[in-house]
């Protein structure tokens, strides 16, 4: 198993204090520009530190938002290209449908490539519902332009000996020649996000590596649909590396310190919904028939424990995230148990993406939660064996 | 009002139909059209009312490729040239208005009158400001107080309403953005483009409306040559549906007498 570090890169000095939305219209007067510095410092430097204990690392971006000051990824992968030695380097993801440029985006990414030597893992999300207003993207018809910019920075990345010309729906260009061209051939690895089976199914079919997030004990049927897109195009089952999960991870040496570093963990579940009602669904974003649903007063449950209880992440307490598999916390070796556990279940999970720092966790409580996992729980994922599935 | 398919150009949509005599083109705003609507049924007095649902809204077919309201003016084109029709009295509420305005700046060969009532589509105001209330940026209930004189009206049970007709209402909400979400509800160039309407135009104007403000209405009314500008009291953004008489009376007046 690969373990990626991950921290959203929060603000959370402002997330007392917020009437009700902490992301697009939340005020950035409230954002102090020094504490700001300090914290991105901080965060760097302790993915310096995930670089040097074996860990990945994985980056994001969320705007207008107090949650997720990463505003663009670029940014902090073009600093760990430069800083790091040996992680990969994961965005997950770059919000391609939103981009006016995906030229840019090409060029951009490319580069990191490049300067990291090949180290960059490459996700192409569709964005949480919230990113619309702050970009302005129409979220109707958003996964078109989502794939059509997906096929646009494929071509531009592996078209290595004349420029091309690219005249379609949503983008327009003459002369497309990108330099540098990237290091890994013909791309860096494709991975991206999905809740739905019908996306999970086409991201199978074109084998690239598929994450959910905050799904437990409800993964496996996105999974399975992976697997039946994957084998559909006559492979073998997948193997557990095209599959991540994002985990939240609290250990420590006794169980009391685990769960209440857990309920620090937590906090990034607590926070992440907290944001004014209309921006949660933009128009467009969920299907017809979800949104039927809605209008109706009907939610359907998105996590359940092991044993098929509904529980609501954002408000689930840390026993109820640790029955679902949203929280992996207590000792090494109960978190070992517990992510084993997970796999199996599962049918084999290659990547975790583990956040292993959340909102207001100083930088010694996560030097110590990153350095005990590294030291006695890491060392034994990677000697475990991942099962196999096939599609059920 | 019986509803019919048609099919325009190979995308079928559904339209209402009713009345008889010169036709009348009622082209309805984003939350949609219900055929039991009492302005149509009093238009259809006098008019042969014909209130097709735009392509992308209630239960009506949007091909991938349209995203602008310049789309939906074609279309309209296109079945105004299919049924043959002439000298069409357009209707159009909000979005409907917007697109009747761009249907008129094409060509007005097949139209008599045009009636704009609490019409979107136009800029007027600076790069700073926006004209037009950002519906998809606040809740419903807050929606309802803005577009209504008495929000009451407005108000829907989603629980006791059949299956379809709650997929429709999340179709309508789809295909408003779809057609308006960038540039927020207005095309740049209509508004230089107004001058080019040169058929007898009357702006009718539900003035308890907190989507719009009165001098938007009168902005629009002044760049169309010869716009005749008339309020309704007590309406909100959708005057048919809070003040139908006095809207179909005032549509037989301005009618009538030219």
């Amino acid at each position: 198993m690969k373990v990626y570090q991950f921290t959203e890169q929060p603000y959370p000095d402002a997330w007392n204090d917020h009437q009700g939305s902490l992301r697009v219209n939340l005020p950035n007067r409230k954002c102090d520009p020094h504490i700001a510095a300090e914290l991105f410092h901080r965060y760097y430097d302790e993915w310096l530190l995930a670089d040097e204990l074996g860990y990945d690392i994985m980056l994001n971006e969320h705007h207008q938002t107090a949650t997720c000051m990463s505003a663009t990824v670029i940014v902090g992968l073009s600093v760990l290209a430069r800083q790091t030695s040996r992680a990969r380097l994961l965005v997950l993801g770059y919000p391609i449908g939103h981009r006016q440029d995906p030229l840019r985006v090409a060029e951009e990414l490319a580069t990191i490539d490049v300067i990291s030597r090949g180290r960059l893992d490459m996700g192409f999300i569709k964005g949480v519902p919230y990113e619309f207003a702050a970009s302005n993207q129409n979220p109707v018809g958003v996964m078109d332009r989502f794939w059509e910019a997906h096929d646009f920075i494929l071509k531009a990345m592996s078209s290595h000996d004349a420029p091309f010309n690219w005249e379609s729906e949503h983008f327009h260009y003459r002369q497309v020649n990108i330099w540098p061209r990237p290091w890994q051939q013909p791309y860096p690895p494709i991975w991206s996000t999905t809740g739905s089976k019908g996306n999970a199914r086409v991201l199978g079919e074109r084998g690239y590596v598929m994450a959910t997030l905050g799904t437990g004990y409800n993964t496996r049927t996105l999974y399975d649909a992976y697997r039946e897109g994957y084998m559909a195009k006559g492979r073998p089952a997948p193997p557990a590396d095209r599959f991540a999960y994002l985990g939240l991870v609290a250990v420590a040496e006794n169980d009391r310190e685990a769960r209440e570093r857990g309920e620090r963990v937590a906090s990034y579940l607590r926070s992440g919904s907290i944001v004014h009602l209309p921006f949660r669904n933009p128009p467009g974003y969920l299907s017809i028939e979800d949104n039927a649903r809605l209008l109706r007063g009907e939610t359907p449950p998105r996590s359940y424990t092991k044993d098929r209880r509904v529980i609501d992440m954002r408000s689930a307490s840390v026993q109820e995230l640790i029955d679902a598999g949203i929280l992996f916390c207590g000792t090494p070796d109960t978190v070992y148990d517990q992510l084993v556990e997970f796999c199996e279940y599962c049918g084999g999970m290659g990547n975790l993406l583990m956040m292993g720092h959340a909102g207001p966790m100083t930088h010694a409580d996560t030097v110590e939660n990153l350095t005990l996992f590294a030291k006695e729980v890491m060392p034994r994922l990677k000697e475990y064996k991942q099962p196999v599935a096939a599609a059920a | 009002m019986a509803s019919s398919v048609i099919s325009v150009r190979g995308i079928e949509i559904e339209i209402l139909e009713c009345g008889g005599g010169r036709p009348l083109l009622f082209l309805h705003p984003g939350i949609g059209i219900e055929p039991d609507a009492p302005a149509l049924a009093k238009l259809a007095a006098h008019y042969h009312v014909l209130a097709p649902v735009h392509p992308g809204f209630g239960r009506s077919e949007v091909p991938r490729s349209f995203d602008t309201v310049d789309d939906l003016a074609y279309f309209y084109l296109d079945l105004l040239d299919q049924l043959a029709l002439s000298n069409v009295i357009i209707v159009g509420v909000s979005l409907g208005g917007w697109i009747a305005a761009e249907i008129a700046v094409k060509s007005t060969a097949r139209l008599s009158h045009l009636v704009l009532a609490n019409a979107v589509g136009i800029k007027v105001g600076d790069r700073e400001h926006r004209d037009i209330v950002d519906i998809f940026a606040i809740t419903e209930d807050e929606f309802l107080k803005l577009a209504y004189h008495d929000p009451a009206v407005g108000k829907r049970d989603y629980k006791g309403m059949p299956d379809a007709d709650v997929k429709a209402v999340a179709r309508n909400r789809e295909a408003t953005a779809r057609y308006g979400w960038s540039p927020y509800m207005h095309d740049p160039k209509l508004k230089g483009r107004l001058h080019r309407i040169r058929i007898p135009t009357l702006l009718l104007w539900g003035m308890s409306d907190g989507v719009l403000t009165e001098a938007y209405g009168r902005a629009y009314c002044a760049a169309i040559p010869g716009a005749r500008f008339e309020p309704i009291a007590n309406a909100g953004h959708f005057p048919y549906v809070e003040r139908p008489d006095q809207f179909a009376d005032s549509i037989f007046k301005f009618v009538g007498s030219k």
